[in-house]
């Protein structure tokens, strides 16, 4: 690639600002000065051209250089992704210095060797999404696919044995395909059509599979203020949703917490695949710390490299905490350029690039033609907690589900503090469906019944406020009872519990089916004459440890504690 | 290392506020320091905050009174503000700018570093894992403090953070490991900052501190660069020396008034409350810097002490930190009022960091867990008393009125202190242990029957039914 040789004339944090960079476009990338630190064109006014730079620009100074590179900002995509940890720009933190300085780095996947074993031959016709052959690596199997724009007929594929990422494996006409290709992040990668979808992503996670449920090729969005527990809910989808592949974007968030995941996902044996969850996932890890516009661009990043990876024809989730700080990176480059500022300072498109982003998420026919998803998470940080800011206000209007952490729910350490009042899943009713298709048609009932008796126990509580509890009936006693009981034994879950962490769907449901029945025996026993009191003063201990006490999916512990606890109650007549 | 070559200029065309406009000028890059000397004889320091073909936008830390179009030199270094790093910084006491104040010689270092430091590469952190002790209750007991972890005190004008902060640091150790800690106070009182050097004096001849001290009256801009240098001392020790450092920064509202200033100075558009759009990303920049590195014994430790203007919590500094750190401590006015220090507001505060650092191995096993419970417990008796506020504490059940009981006996024997007390981690987590004996076993769920069979030994109060 040959580049157009400019000049800097202006410099101010990341804006930049270069002339004679001739047949410069929109969007392409330029770097800058000795260090050739990455930016992208963002304006152009007759000869200047305006740049973002991706990294740290101190000591870039007026007549240093700048070199076009002739293409937008494209990640390089190929084996190696699964299991890896990078930077915003796709470029590899494993065996990056401690300390990252600006400037380019030895990219260290350049000189490894990948194990080719084609599947397609000589004179095979060829088109985009056509299998090639596969190459052996962590995780799941490498596809190696034809491009998308190319078409014709294979030329040539190479023989099995190892390449490096950027040898061609074969060749359609002009075309050479090797391993690695390249595509500008901010486009979407084409598909042959999208799909309605309805089967959920389960996500071992009770109060999401029970009453919040999102669909494989959903958007979700997890808004909540700091402490809320947002980064540790995302983790643990992270961990235990059923995904093939996960892509984790760490943008704008804590480098501790980072590293902690990291590590986490090390030791962790993906309960499906077998292997460690590392391998199934992709870091892409931009904390708070390191260079603005990178994180900007670190979500892009995110969604091109699940888009590649459902082109192989995997379920794939995207993670992205927080796109709040996405958001924020863009207002302030708009700051720095003097666009005219919008809501709260944000740019005018801010809705506009929140809406393209989450339809970037959907069920799709490949172009091999696959059906695949990519799911899209993302974390909302309003500022100040107010529910009202733009990027949480306006991210409502995208998604399908919402995932509102409630303050005082963190605050009495009900984790995770997904309300039951802020949030909603419009996938819910397709979802039904499906349970229902598979011969579970008590999934609907079960969650319409918890969601009542939450509201109930809810509005009671507030009537007990202001009157005393032992003023109420004592049939309303028995709700505000089994709010108790619903909370702490099936909708708070111990992210750090072996046996909690997550829960398979029958344990589940037992657990609800637990709480329901106890419920019911209850008021039938209330209305036979046992006080409000002594209900209350039961020791529903093992109830409430069943979750912790039993493993994941040991519904027949959960059983015994039900029934257990049956006699107790009946023991009180 | 030789000290870069300068280039010197003189044509200033404009003066507004900390910044000086300077033209014809060459060779000159973003962000690189400069000495400014003055037509008196005085210098100052400066910062290169834009450049413009041959226009050059600096602001002068010191302020620019005295400052006009002419008489006035800058000379730039070639590169960003370095400053000498090493054991020499230990035992001394300097002003924000690292000049000494103790009347002692200037500080030499064994090496240069970069002020503005660089990202760690997270994949090459260590999760923190290991407590740091302060020996106060309320911390090491509830929002235990982890080596490498942030960790904010959120407080309000009037209430004695800067004790509790200054309390931590003459206190705070890591068990046998070597523990230096570095302070940097950002606009204290001249009262204040002689209560802080009074407290850490012992600490200080130790040859275990390092202070740096910014006064109310000392100029304004200088404190965009203390937190700076306090992090890069630390760092050195920490990751070159193999020390665990615990640095203590207050008052982080300082320091963000003082980036506002610059801003506003150049014209920026203004975010929430005129702060700048990029007060995340710098504030991220200094709060990141701790942490630990894999391979690597020492650790730097951040507790930044803000107080929240209005004591709105939602105000951007102690908002924008929220997101940042890992965890708070946040102090409660109602507590103060009522004579209780250190007045921590328990539920409102959070170290999330905390089961790595407690538990099993690091501190006693039941620690985890007796620490929830408390935390539940303490959440359960607001409700409580919010209820008998309304109906009288006689309509309560009488599990509510054990519950009570219990936040009186928290509130009076754990969570309150003596402001010189420094309490082992035993006797800590004993006087948990007394204090949740208050309540009824059957409402313990948390903790398991192994720890409460060894440590519970219920209290019953008069009239109560066990």
């Amino acid at each position: 690639m040959t580049g157009r040789l400019g000049r800097i004339r202006r410099v101010s944090g990341p804006l930049v600002e270069a002339t004679g960079l001739d047949g410069v476009t929109m969007a392409d990338l330029v770097e800058l000065g000795p260090a050739r630190l990455p930016a992208e064109a963002v304006a152009i006014r007759d000869e200047v051209v305006t740049l973002q730079a991706y990294e740290y620009t101190g000591g870039l100074r007026p007549g240093d250089v700048a070199i076009s590179r002739g293409e937008p900002l494209s990640a390089g995509l190929g084996p190696g992704l699964l299991g890896g940890v990078f930077d915003g720009l796709l470029r590899s933190l494993v065996g990056a210095p401690e300390y990252l300085f600006p400037g380019r780095r030895e990219e260290p996947a350049a000189t490894t060797l990948w194990h080719f074993v084609p599947e397609a031959k000589e004179g095979d016709e060829a088109w985009p999404g056509v299998r090639i052959g596969t190459v052996d690596g962590v995780g799941l199997e490498h596809r190696v696919l034809v491009p998308p724009g190319v078409a014709g007929r294979l030329d040539w594929v190479a023989d099995e044995g190892p390449h490096t990422l950027a040898e061609p494996v074969a060749r359609v006409g002009e075309a050479a395909i090797a391993l690695q290709t390249r595509w500008p992040i901010r486009r979407p990668r084409p598909v042959l059509e999208r799909l309605n979808g309805g089967v959920p992503l389960f996500t071992g996670q009770r109060v999401l599979d029970l009453l919040y449920p999102v669909a494989q090729g959903s958007a979700a969005a997890v808004p909540g203020g700091f402490g809320t527990g947002k980064t540790m809910l995302l983790q643990q989808i992270a961990k235990w949703s059923d995904a093939d592949a996960i892509v984790y974007v760490g943008c704008g968030e804590r480098g501790n917490e980072l590293a902690d995941t990291l590590q986490e996902l090390r030791e962790l044996d993906d309960p499906r695949r077998g292997g460690r969850l590392a391998d199934r996932t992709v870091i892409i890890a931009n904390t708070s710390n390191m260079p603005m516009m990178a994180r900007e661009a670190s979500i892009y990043s995110g969604l091109t490299v699940a888009e590649y990876l459902r082109d192989m024809g995997y379920h794939t989730v995207v993670i992205a905490d927080s796109t709040s700080r996405w958001a924020e990176a863009r207002r302030e480059f708009a700051s720095r350029t003097r666009q005219l500022p919008a809501e709260e300072g944000y740019p005018a498109d801010l809705p506009s690039s929140l809406a393209a982003f989450y339809e970037r998420a959907g069920r799709f026919r490949t172009l091999s033609g696959a059906e695949a998803s990519v799911t899209v998470i993302g974390a909302v940080s309003p500022a100040g907690g107010d529910m009202t800011e733009p990027v949480t206000a306006h991210t409502q209007r995208f998604v399908r589900c919402l995932w509102t952490l409630d303050r005082d729910l963190a605050y009495a350490r009900h984790y995770p503090s997904v309300s039951w009042r802020g949030s909603y899943s419009r996938d819910a009713a397709v979802i039904a469906g499906w349970y229902t298709g598979r011969g579970d048609p008590e999934w609907v009932r079960r969650r319409a019944r918890v969601l009542a008796l939450l509201a109930e126990a809810d509005r009671l509580a507030e009537l007990a406020e202001l009157v005393g509890v032992s003023a109420l009936p004592s049939q309303e006693r028995m709700v505000l009872l089994v709010g108790q009981l619903i909370r702490r034994a099936v909708l708070q879950q111990s992210a750090t519990s072996a046996n909690d962490a997550t829960c398979a769907m029958p344990k589940q449901a037992a657990l609800v089916d637990a709480v329901l029945t106890v419920h019911d025996r209850s008021v039938q026993l209330v209305s036979d004459g046992v006080s409000a009191t002594a209900m209350e003063k039961v020791d529903f201990t093992p109830l409430l440890r069943a979750r912790e006490d039993s493993g994941s999916s040991d519904v027949d512990a959960v059983i015994r504690r039900r029934e257990e606890l049956l006699g107790v109650l009946d023991g009180l007549t | 290392m030789t000290p870069p070559t300068q280039l010197e200029f003189c044509d200033v065309r404009q003066v507004v506020g900390p910044l000086v406009v300077l033209k014809r000028v060459e060779g000159v890059g973003w962000d690189e320091f400069a000495q400014v000397r003055l037509p008196s004889g005085e210098t100052r320091q400066g910062l290169v905050l834009e450049v413009d073909e041959d226009t050059a936008v600096v602001q002068i830390l010191q302020g620019t009174q005295g400052i006009g179009l002419s008489g006035v030199r800058l000379a730039f270094e070639g590169r960003p503000l370095h400053i000498p790093v090493g054991e020499g910084w230990l035992g001394r006491v300097c002003d924000g700018l690292g000049q000494p104040r103790d009347g002692g010689p200037p500080v030499f270092g064994e090496t240069l570093r970069p002020v503005a430091g660089a990202p760690m590469n997270p994949v090459a952190r260590a999760t923190p894992s290991e407590p740091v002790l302060t020996g106060v209750s309320a911390i090491d007991a509830l929002t235990t403090l982890v080596r490498g972890q942030k960790l904010p005190i959120f407080s309000v004008a009037g209430l004695p953070h800067l004790e509790l902060a200054t309390q931590i640091a003459a206190q705070a150790h890591a068990g046998d490991e070597p523990f230096k800690v570095v302070f940097a106070g950002m606009g204290l009182s001249h009262p204040d900052a002689a209560a802080v050097r009074d407290v850490l004096e012992e600490r200080a001849a130790a040859g275990e501190l390092t202070l740096f001290l910014n006064t109310a009256d000392d100029p304004v801009i200088e404190r965009v660069l203390t937190p700076r240098l306090a992090l890069t001392v630390a760092e050195y020790l920490a990751f070159v020396r193999g020390q665990h450092v615990l640095v203590v920064v207050a008052d982080m509202t300082s320091y963000a008034e003082a980036v506002r200033e610059v801003s506003a100075a150049r014209g920026e558009v203004p975010g929430r409350r005129a702060y700048p759009g990029y007060l995340y990303s710098d504030l991220a920049s200094l709060y990141e810097r701790c942490g630990r590195i894999a391979g690597r014994p020492g650790s730097v430790t951040l507790v930044p002490v803000l107080t929240m203007p209005g004591g709105d919590i939602t105000h951007p500094v102690p908002d924008l930190t929220g997101y940042i750190t890992e965890g708070q401590i946040v102090l409660s006015r109602s507590l103060h009022e009522r004579g209780i220090f250190p007045p921590v507001d328990v539920l409102g505060s959070l170290s999330r960091l905390m089961r790595k650092g407690a538990g099993p191995g690091r501190t006693r096993p039941e620690h985890v867990d007796l620490a929830a419970q408390l935390v539940a417990a303490l959440a359960r008796s607001g409700q409580a008393a919010d209820l008998a506020e309304l109906v009288g504490a006689a309509a309560l059940t009488e599990t509510d009125r054990r519950y009570l009981g219990f936040a009186k006996v928290f509130e009076g024997t754990f969570l309150r202190q003596r402001i010189d007390e420094a309490r082992t981690l035993d006797q800590t987590l004993d006087l948990a242990w007394q204090v949740i004996s208050m309540l009824p076993r059957r409402e313990l769920a948390m903790l398991d029957h192994e720890a409460l069979d060894s440590h519970y030994r219920e209290v019953v109060p008069d009239g109560a039914s066990p």
